[in-house]
């Protein structure tokens, strides 16, 4: 023997690389023999299926006045729809004068008050306690025609927000801070060039800053251009322990223009209620005008419905509203993920498979991958079944179904079985870490599926939110189908399908923890012995 | 490339426990080498470093003049069995090559090809489940076969087969070293590899005791004694002590003779008319030899048991 000096080799580095292919191909042959994964994988995704349909098949019945009962379908209730495709409020008073071709309105919002229930309880003879929602608003409006869900440009003041540019319902842009009063009123102003809408704003009537231009396309040749008030109701959300619960009751706003101008327009003022009721708005009296001085009350809002309570108490699905059920998949995919190879540790198996590819980290890598493709293609077909045969039952029973772009809708379902995926990388991770089923599925359960459902069913909005943004469960943020709106107040909790964090933020929280144990599971697999 | 495997100064240590303590040796071509050594020598921890599952504390393992983690498709260099039971138990016999073999680029052909060697085709497609131990010893070293290597190593290979199984064991072995393979065997029992091995390395406490050929190994433990059958014990053990010999009584008519060669023990009792029926060379068992080897390094020994083993060695050596 000789007395060659060699350097000590470590386990499972430096090894020679085989390919890939070769090593793919053999971890898919390890998972597909073993007839118990492949079997709870389907149960799994079966799981999914099931939670799915059974969650969205809500009964629905409605009365009618002529006392008969109607369910399904017929109960649906119509839905005004914006420029852009969303269901939309369109629940205001207006005074206003038609205007054609190009022109202007000015006027000065001298004053912005409101009224809202002082109870819980709706009705004609509530008390009214005097005071403004955060998202009150007054102001002047360029819209196409009285049609409620026609495009529009308005300069408004709120309750709590300043002054805004909004437009088209979900188009929102921020002008100058505070609240209307006499001593510090707010100059608002509206152009119209062609399709173009241009606001100003201004506190003194000569200094103008222009807030924002839109495009409102289809513009007709005459708009009715005039002053405006509405507001939402008032919003009491209790987000406690065991899910939050909603009350409300309508309120009505008030705003008060002087200084008005318009150009282009002729010298009658109409007043009007646009009404689509879907704003649960009350009746308010007729704006009027004395003299320089414009009165106008109203009640309702002029804004996108959000899906979950507080959208105008439609009931509703999004496109995400059937994969309720992923958590259950996860469940199954994780402990299928850790013993892919927590079975090849109790058994022994673990030395062969690394005597047969000392390159540790490739087997790993080939594992992961094997574990991901086969749970993201069972995941996006049962997506994909489950929210095509939802949805149908949904709007077969009368629910509301929000529209969804094919963008979302692809987004949702491919996001919710890349989400599974991950989730079993992560297990496998895990599990090659701890090299045990029990505590690797207990972990990844702790770490995933818990924090997900503690924010769903049981924990405050606060305490949701922050699980959903720290822990990996944030990745079910790409579930999150209906947009949120700054500009609606309402209860953006996880449980009504709106997450903390934006949907490729939170799968990308998710992809870290995922990529951050894999590394440690990694460096543990090349120096710890076989 | 030469087919050894090479093992050079391994020191590997498991907390207080000591495994390996400078284990040397080479595994040569052409011929099926006995690893032996009791339970715990670190037989098995040698094999894992050999295979870069365990990293040696000190000392080398080359296989083919290169460390094992620097082969591509490294069944086709070494072939291993480590571990019968190391088996998915809901994965068919097929199933569990097939992985194996599509982990070194092998086709397909060749699981069928190994399962024949083994005798496994009739179970192929059975769940590795209802193996008997036996069979799951002939998966492992199907497996092994796979990438048809010129190294092969084979941990306890003989454990849990019926005599059927050690003879078909015995002669498969030997066929693998005659096409000029080298075979590395392990084992406890230094009976199954008598009649298997060429040459052997005797293990005890993480170290070689012994590194040697069989015949040589049969010869130093057999000494120069001579073994003589007779009814006339009394008068045989006067005639031969006064020739100088030392003599042993081993049975009521059996004697012990060292110090004298055969043909001189024939001449002496001639000349003195002493009747014996036998006179041969004495043999030792090569577990008579082994023991004598390991007695000193027997880590797990039952108090009373042991004391016995140890006091029949002796008895036997005198």
């Amino acid at each position: 023997m000789s007395a060659r000096t060699i350097a000590r080799p470590e386990p499972g580095q430096r090894a020679a690389a085989d390919r890939f292919g070769d090593l793919l191909r053999a971890e898919w042959t390890k998972f597909r023999t073993v007839r118990g994964w492949l079997i709870a994988m389907v149960i799994g995704m079966l799981l999914m299926v099931a939670f799915g349909l059974l969650g969205g098949s809500a009964n629905i019945a409605c009365g009618t006045p002529g006392g008969k009962t109607l369910t399904g379908k017929a109960c649906e209730p119509p839905v005004t729809l914006g420029p852009g495709g969303e269901p939309v409020t369109d629940d205001f008073s207006v005074i206003y004068q038609p205007l054609t071709g190009n022109g202007s309105i000015t006027a000065r919002l001298i004053s912005l008050t409101g009224k809202y229930p002082s109870t819980s309880q709706a009705g004609p003879n509530v008390p009214m306690t005097s005071g403004l929602q955060p998202w009150s608003k007054a102001g002047i409006i360029i819209k196409n025609g009285l049609k409620p869900g026609s495009a529009y440009a308005a300069m408004l003041a709120t309750g709590a927000h300043g002054v805004r540019m909004q437009y088209n319902f979900t188009g929102d842009l921020a002008g100058l801070p505070g609240r209307p009063t006499a001593a510090a009123p707010r100059w608002l102003r509206l152009t119209r060039h062609g399709d173009t809408v241009t606001g100003y704003d201004s506190a003194d009537g000569r200094h103008w800053v222009q807030v924002g231009s839109v495009v409102l396309a289809g513009l007709h040749g005459t708009v009715q251009a005039g002053m405006f008030a509405t507001t939402p109701g008032h919003d009491v959300i209790n987000t406690g322990f065991g899910g939050g619960s909603f009350q409300g009751g309508p309120a009505e706003a008030t705003g008060v223009f002087d200084k008005v101008s318009l150009t282009g327009a002729g010298p009658t003022w109409s007043t009007a209620t646009v009404a689509n009721r879907m704003g649960g708005g009350m009746p308010t009296p007729q704006p009027t005008k004395a003299g320089g001085t414009f009165t106008v009350t109203g009640s309702g809002d002029i804004a996108p419905v959000i899906a979950g309570p507080g959208g105008g108490g439609l009931p509703s699905a999004t496109v995400s509203t059937h994969l309720i059920g992923a958590f259950a998949a996860l469940l199954v995919v994780v402990v299928v993920a850790a013993m892919f190879i927590t079975t090849e540790y109790r058994r022994g198996l673990i030395r062969l498979t690394f005597a047969a590819s000392p390159d540790r980290g490739r087997v790993l890598a080939a594992k992961a991958v094997v574990i991901a493709a086969v749970t993201f293609v069972a995941g996006l077909i049962a997506g994909t079944v489950t929210v095509i045969i939802g949805l149908r039952a949904s709007a077969a029973s009368g629910v509301y179904v929000f529209p969804y772009t094919w963008p979302t809708a692809v987004r949702v379902v491919a996001g919710t079985a890349a989400l599974l995926a991950v989730g079993a990388v992560l297990a496998l991770a895990i599990a090659t870490m701890v090299r045990r089923s029990a505590a690797a599925i207990a972990t990844v359960i702790v770490a995933v599926v818990l924090p997900y459902f503690l924010a769903v069913a049981i924990l405050p909005l606060g305490a949701a939110n922050w699980l959903l943004r720290l822990t990996p469960a944030a990745g079910f943020a790409i579930q999150q189908a209906a947009p949120q709106y700054y500009q609606v107040s309402g209860q953006y909790a996880p449980a009504s399908g709106y997450y903390p964090l934006a949907p490729w933020a939170g799968f990308a929280v998710l992809c870290l923890y995922a990529a951050v144990a894999c590394f440690f599971a990694v460096r543990l697999l090349r120096r710890r012995d076989a | 490339m030469q087919a050894t495997i090479e093992v050079t100064g391994l020191r590997k240590r498991f907390g207080p426990t000591l495994a390996l303590d400078g284990m040397s040796f080479t595994v040569q071509p052409g011929q099926v080498t006995g690893f032996v050594g009791p339970n715990g020598a670190g037989k098995s921890t040698t094999m894992r470093v050999v295979l870069g599952l365990d990293a040696p504390d000190e000392g080398t393992a080359l296989v083919g003049g290169t460390p094992y983690q620097s082969l591509r498709r490294p069944f086709t260099h070494l072939g291993a069995l480590l571990d019968a039971g190391a088996l998915q138990p809901g994965r068919s016999a097929r199933n569990h090559l097939l992985w194996l073999a599509q982990s070194q680029g092998l086709p397909a052909r060749r699981v069928d090809e190994v399962l024949g060697q083994v005798g496994l085709t009739s179970v192929a497609r059975r769940r590795a489940a209802g193996f008997s131990l036996g069979m799951r010893q002939r998966l492992g070293i199907a497996g092994a076969l796979l990438g048809q290597p010129r190294m092969l190593m084979f941990d306890e290979p003989f454990n849990g087969m019926d005599p059927e199984g050690i003879v078909w064991m015995r002669g498969f072995l030997r066929s693998l070293a005659s096409e000029g393979r080298a075979v590395l065997v392990s084992s406890h029992l230094m009976s199954e590899l008598q009649d298997t091995a060429d040459h052997l390395v005797v293990v005890g406490r993480g170290k070689v005791v012994a590194d040697t050929s069989m015949a040589e190994l049969l010869a130093a433990a057999s000494g120069d004694r001579v073994v003589l059958r007779t009814t006339a014990r009394p008068a045989a053990m006067t005639v031969l002590a006064q020739a100088g010999a030392a003599v042993t009584v081993t049975d009521d008519d059996a004697l012990m003779i060292s110090g004298l060669a055969a043909e001189r023990v024939v001449g002496l009792l001639s000349a003195a008319a002493v009747p014996f029926s036998e006179v041969s060379a004495h043999r030792a068992s090569l577990e008579q030899a082994y023991l004598e080897l390991t007695s000193e390094s027997v880590e797990f020994r039952g108090e009373r048991a042991g004391a016995g083993q140890a006091a029949a060695t002796k008895e036997a050596a005198r």
